[in-house]
């Protein structure tokens, strides 16, 4: 038995350690943003934020994560109450099928709360790990201004970091 | 007084004297400025020489900074004596090399010294280009003043006196710069001695592989036993390589040619870079540069022969893997995080290799692994090519320091490292630098994005 704290909750998981973070969240916590793609490590739609950082849940396993923050997209906002990342990407209808958006999203509030004014090529350079099969990436970084441009007049951060559970 | 006179005499003598030798040995004339040459006036066959030969001489990686133009300069090279800066080698004719005439581009390779006759420092591997012949400095020539111009101004050099005063270069390459180190053999084949024309001379191996002296210059009775590359570490190339399977010429240019081979796994970090370049030479250079380099290596005593064999065996039928009783936490992040691709038989990308295969984990310390964990191995632009996600994120440096000497404990029979912490702190440290700079991934494309190094 293990205490994980994702956005903000904590659960106790029943696992082996070397489980993989995003089996807990998709089959354990039944959270689906995060999305098995390629189990590797080398799509990015797995994204999840640890800590601050953007981490690929399908290679990070149980055991690395004793008393660290999860954050997933679920707890960036909500359909009701998008986050400023969530209502870039949809005013910019920066989604075709979907499937690497959670994890494209994640990455970018990740950097956009380390770094509030990323240049171009500093978007380009972090997102660089995720592939995009339907070629929105134009899209994908015009979201990313715009979030830079929402988050100038709302809360950069995640609505649960720092508040209780 | 007479006496003293004599005595003030001579001394002023010696002093006009010794002047007049530092001034012989350390001025050199400058070589007349010409107006830039039209790229038309260049043969294309030459041009396209010296794109070959440019790739083996690795030239666009220090001339290039990531994501900036191409040959245009201004990478920092981080020396021990302080930082100096790659110059403008496009041929801009007022920051580039534009007005240089074939002479001076010359002289610049073989003896270290630009058109103004300014000594340039050994930074700029001369002690190897020395051994360029002519007809390839022609086509290198032709080459690079047939690229795209652009202005990009030199950036002032960091170093304190009195390093900053160039004529203090003359007196290191009275000391350390020998012409001629490579001499043809007539008792070994065209293609060894086409190698070792390479290797000794453009390819300039021995800049990372050989370690250097106090005075940053190439310890000649070293050659290839092993050096330092920003943060990473040039592994030995000769009869010490650390290598679990011992290399020969085939291995060799497989992984010169690829980037990687089975029984050695990928080329990354600053080596990256040059084999993202050698895959553009001529296949008869790489073969050449193998047959050498194999020679250099020396075939494996029985020993090591026989360790080889065991490991390749090893792989092939992999025992059960068995609980860590001394490193637990090593142990169960290897089995969650790495042996999921790196012990299973997947061919890359699927899978990686097999780590009792790895040169960096038998390697004489832990910085190339450290490297590794943290940063993974990019893929390159546009090309099949290996890739491993990094553990920065999701990794602490206790993680991986445990994971680490696990790592070293199950797969080398080598004594355990020591200050893998620190190392590990340290490799996280440079590559948050490194990140924070950087705009492409380190081993990217030849064209495209660049790299620190020496």
């Amino acid at each position: 038995m293990m205490t994980l704290k994702v956005n903000g909750l904590y659960h106790e998981i029943d696992a082996d350690p070397d489980t993989p973070l995003l089996y807990i969240l998709r089959d354990d916590i039944k959270l689906n943003a995060a999305k098995f793609g390629c189990g590797l490590g080398q799509c990015g739609s797995c994204t999840v934020i640890v800590d601050g950082n953007a981490v690929l849940s399908c290679v990070t396993p149980l055991l690395l994560l004793e008393g660290k923050q999860v954050t997933t997209l679920e707890g960036l906002g909500t359909p009701e109450a998008p986050a400023p990342i969530q209502r870039a990407f949809i005013e910019e209808q920066a989604v075709q099928c979907g499937y690497c958006i959670a994890g494209m999203m994640m990455r970018a509030q990740a950097l956009l709360q380390r770094n509030s004014k990323p240049t171009d090529e500093q978007i380009r350079a972090e997102l660089e790990p995720h592939l995009c099969r339907c070629g929105t990436h134009m899209r994908i970084l015009r979201a990313v201004h715009r979030a830079i441009r929402l988050m100038d007049t709302a809360d950069a951060s995640a609505s649960t970091q720092g508040s209780a559970p | 007084m007479g006496k003293s006179r004599i005595i003030g005499g001579g001394i002023a003598a010696l002093v006009i004297a010794g002047a007049a030798a530092v001034f012989a040995i350390a001025w050199r004339p400058a070589i007349a400025a010409i107006e830039p040459p039209a790229p038309q006036s260049f043969d294309t066959a030459l041009v396209k020489r010296g794109r070959y030969l440019a790739a083996i001489g690795n030239c666009n990686d220090c001339h290039t900074v990531r994501g900036g133009k191409s040959f245009a300069g201004g990478l920092p090279v981080p020396t021990p004596f302080g930082t100096i800066f790659s110059s403008n080698i496009t041929p801009d004719a007022e920051t580039g090399i534009g007005r240089w005439s074939e002479a001076a581009f010359r002289r610049a390779m073989r003896s270290g010294v630009d058109r103004d006759g300014q000594h340039l420092y050994p930074t700029f591997p001369y002690d190897h280009f020395t051994n360029v012949t002519d007809a390839d400095d022609q086509a290198l020539y032709a080459y690079l003043m047939t690229r795209q111009p652009v202005r990009a101004p030199a950036r002032e050099n960091e170093l304190s006196f009195p390093l900053d005063q160039r004529f203090v270069i003359a007196g290191w390459k009275l000391l350390f710069l020998r012409h001629g180190t490579y001499q043809p053999d007539s008792a070994q084949s065209l293609e060894w001695n086409r190698g070792a024309y390479l290797v000794e001379g453009l390819a300039h191996c021995g800049s990372c592989h050989t370690p250097r002296n106090a005075l940053g210059a190439e310890r000649a009775s070293a050659q290839f036993a092993g050096g330092d590359v920003d943060n990473w570490h040039a592994y030995a190339i000769n009869a010490q390589s650390p290598a679990p399977v011992p290399w020969d010429a085939d291995a060799l240019f497989a992984y010169l040619r690829d980037g990687w081979h089975p029984d050695h796994g990928v080329a990354r970090g600053p080596m990256a870079q040059v084999v993202s370049n050698l895959s553009s030479a001529p296949q008869d250079d790489i073969r050449a540069i193998a047959t050498y380099m194999a020679g250099v290596f020396g075939a494996p005593t029985p020993d090591r022969k026989r360790q080889g064999e065991a490991v390749l065996a090893q792989v092939k039928s992999p025992a059960v893997m068995q609980a860590s009783k001394i490193n637990a936490a090593g142990a169960a992040i290897y089995a969650a995080a790495c042996a999921t691709c790196h012990e299973t038989d997947r061919s890359p990308p699927y899978g990686g290799v097999n780590l009792a295969l790895s040169t960096a984990i038998a390697g004489p310390d832990p910085r190339n692994v450290a490297n590794i964990v943290l940063s993974g191995v990019r893929p390159v632009e546009g090309e099949r090519s290996p890739i491993m996600p990094g553990f920065a994120a999701s990794m602490n440096d206790g993680q991986i320091s445990a994971l680490l000497n696990y790592l070293r404990a199950r797969f080398s029979n080598q004594p355990a490292w020591t200050g893998v912490e620190k190392t590990v702190e340290d490799a996280r440290r440079t590559q948050t630098v490194f990140l924070q700079t950087s705009r492409g991934p380190r081993n990217a494309r030849a064209d495209a994005t660049q790299r620190d190094k020496p």
